[in-house]
């Protein structure tokens, strides 16, 4: 996924001459052919996350599209001032690339874990919030930003993921994807816990349960609108994601639900508990340990039921 | 091009200022007053601008970095046309676009929301890189405040700039010696200063604005325009050694007068006497 949205910015440049790239201290040789290529719309300006925003809300204040990347944490942690002063409050056309979100990175410890980081760029005025399922979609996001006005943060899965994307869906921002119709229950996620969710979808079926599946790769703004017209229609709705369970998809729903659903239906938020995660391993060790794997979502959903 | 009476034009803002302050109730007014220099030359001299145009593609760039010293900027911009002066009686007023730090959306010939402190020098490079992709001459002028430079990612744009060898991109610091707490020197010392902007790769100017400010204000408009080379592929600095207050002997290096939230009248009636 990391590798396809570079990939795709560099092509992107190639055709849009006001696309401009800044990274940090990004893997030796990344974007190799962009620097070499288009030097002067090429910047590598070392550790200094702070520093980098600020320059490429200054680019794109000068009329520039900025995709600014590094790792997810230290885009969103580090510089959360000038996410918020120079990106949010001018509407910058800056595009943060969050390498690592959620759990990618659980080999590194905690320091090195997105797992709050929707939450915190939600509630930046302004700023749109993007989770790709796989590297298909996020070609089509990538794709989709150019003309997109306002700031943007891209959370960018391992790479490798399964793709489950299907093209016919397209991608448009602010728009959730239906992949399955709801029966008695829907499934509602975001990034790649959407593979997850078809998976457990496919063993509910096989037990008589008729799950729906809403995919949101834009988290925020959040398509209420799809998700409401399907909520009106199901017993029980469950939320899916691989992000604290404060602030993230879960909350935005949970929100959206006490607000504005005027019936009652019985609802479920499968995401990592408030705390620091204490193990290492792997993203999928980890998922499953805090028991947001398929195997969970089947039994949640079958005990939301009864 | 004429010289400027900077002395009665100082005088002016200066009044400007006071009567801000007076009628808001609030203000950085130690901050503001040890910039109005700067910011004369600036807009009297230097940057190429159209207040009538104030996104001019060509423009010169200028970010008021520390914007809590946004007073004296408000005068100066409404003084070269950006907008009515009268705008300048509803400071921090709902009904005003003039708040207590300055707001790129509200008001003609702000280039950057500045307040929250480090950022205007980042912002100021990436207009400057713009200008470069973009084969433009114009250039950036970011004014720091000296308590401002405590801030790491003053540090982190100064080795960028050097680096990207921006000589477009020029820095000013308002070297007064004091911030909020108390004397720079105690509370985090910048020295030895001018060496260390040099060891971050810039072209170093100083410029002494202790005295009287009709020659202070000649001499940096002389490193402005004669002495600074735009060219040498190297970014630029002018420490402004000023002096807080600058100009209502009252206020001179007295933190009492760094920001106030109230002025008596007594008060008022000093600082329109010294103003005289």
């Amino acid at each position: 996924m990391r590798k396809r949205i570079l990939d795709t910015v560099y092509k992107l440049a190639k055709e849009h001459k006001e696309i401009v790239f800044i990274g940090s201290d990004l893997g030796f040789e990344t974007l190799k052919d962009f620097k070499n290529e288009i030097p002067d719309r090429f910047f590598m300006e070392g550790i200094s996350e702070g520093h980098i925003v600020g320059m490429s809300a200054g680019l794109a204040m000068s009329g520039k599209i900025v995709y600014t990347n590094t790792i997810a944490t230290f885009i969103t942690r580090r510089s959360y001032e000038q996410n918020i002063v120079n990106l949010g409050l001018t509407n910058a056309n800056v595009r943060l690339i969050g390498n690592g979100g959620g759990l990618v990175y659980a080999p590194l410890g905690p320091t090195h874990l997105a797992f709050e980081d929707i939450a915190i760029m939600r509630a930046i005025p302004n700023m749109t919030i993007i989770a790709p399922c796989d590297a298909e979609e996020m070609e089509r996001a990538t794709r989709a930003s150019v003309n997109w006005q306002g700031p943007i943060y891209f959370r960018v899965g391992k790479g490798g993921d399964p793709v489950v994307s299907k093209p016919e869906n397209g991608f448009e921002i602010g728009k959730a994807i239906v992949y399955r119709e709801p029966g008695d229950l829907v499934l509602i996620t975001t990034g790649i816990m959407l593979e997850r969710t078809i998976k457990a979808a496919d063993e509910l079926a096989t037990k008589g349960i008729k799950a729906g599946i809403i995919h949101c790769p834009t988290v925020k703004p959040l398509d209420e609108a799809t998700i409401m017209k399907h909520l009106n229609n199901v017993k029980a709705a469950m939320t899916i994601e691989e992000h604290s369970i404060i602030g993230g998809l879960g909350s935005a729903v949970s929100e959206m639900i006490a607000e504005k659903l005027s019936k009652k239906i019985f609802f479920k938020r499968i995401a990592l508990p408030d705390v620091f995660p204490e193990k290492y391993g792997s993203q999928n060790s980890l998922i499953k340990y805090y028991k947001c794997d398929k195997d969970d979502i089947v039994q949640n959903a079958i005990a939301l039921l009864s | 091009m004429a010289a400027v009476d900077y002395i009665e034009l100082g005088k002016q803002v200066r009044r400007d200022v006071v009567h801000m302050l007076i009628t808001s109730g609030r203000g950085h007014i130690g901050s503001a007053f040890s910039i109005v220099e700067i910011l004369n030359v600036l807009y009297e001299k230097v940057l190429k601008f159209d207040a009538k145009k104030p996104k001019w593609e060509n423009r010169d760039r200028f970010i008021l970095s520390k914007g809590h010293g946004c007073l004296s900027f408000y005068s100066v911009l409404a003084r070269k046309g950006y907008f009515d002066k009268k705008e300048l009686d509803l400071f921090c007023r709902e009904d005003g676009i003039l708040g207590g730090h300055p707001e790129a959306s509200k008001v003609p010939g702000v280039e950057a929301s500045t307040g929250a402190l480090g950022h205007g020098m980042s912002l100021g490079l990436g207009m400057a890189m713009a200008a470069r992709i973009d084969k433009k001459d114009y250039r950036v002028f970011v004014t720091v405040g000296d308590g401002e430079c405590n801030e790491g990612t003053v540090w982190e744009c100064a080795m960028s700039a050097a680096k990207n060898q921006a000589d477009n991109f020029i820095v000013i610091v308002d070297y007064n010696k004091y911030q909020s707490y108390g004397p720079t020197s105690e509370v985090l010392n910048l020295e030895p200063f001018t060496d260390k902007w040099a060891a971050f790769g810039f072209d170093v100017f100083e410029a002494n604005f202790e005295g009287d400010m009709g020659p202070a204000s000649s001499a940096f408009e002389d490193i402005l325009l004669n002495k600074m080379d735009y060219k040498n592929k190297k970014p630029k600095v002018v420490i402004c050694h000023t002096i807080k207050g600058k100009g209502i002997p009252m206020c001179e290096n007295n933190l009492n007068w760094h920001h106030k939230n109230k002025v008596s009248d007594e008060e008022a009636k000093a600082l329109y006497d010294a103003l005289k």
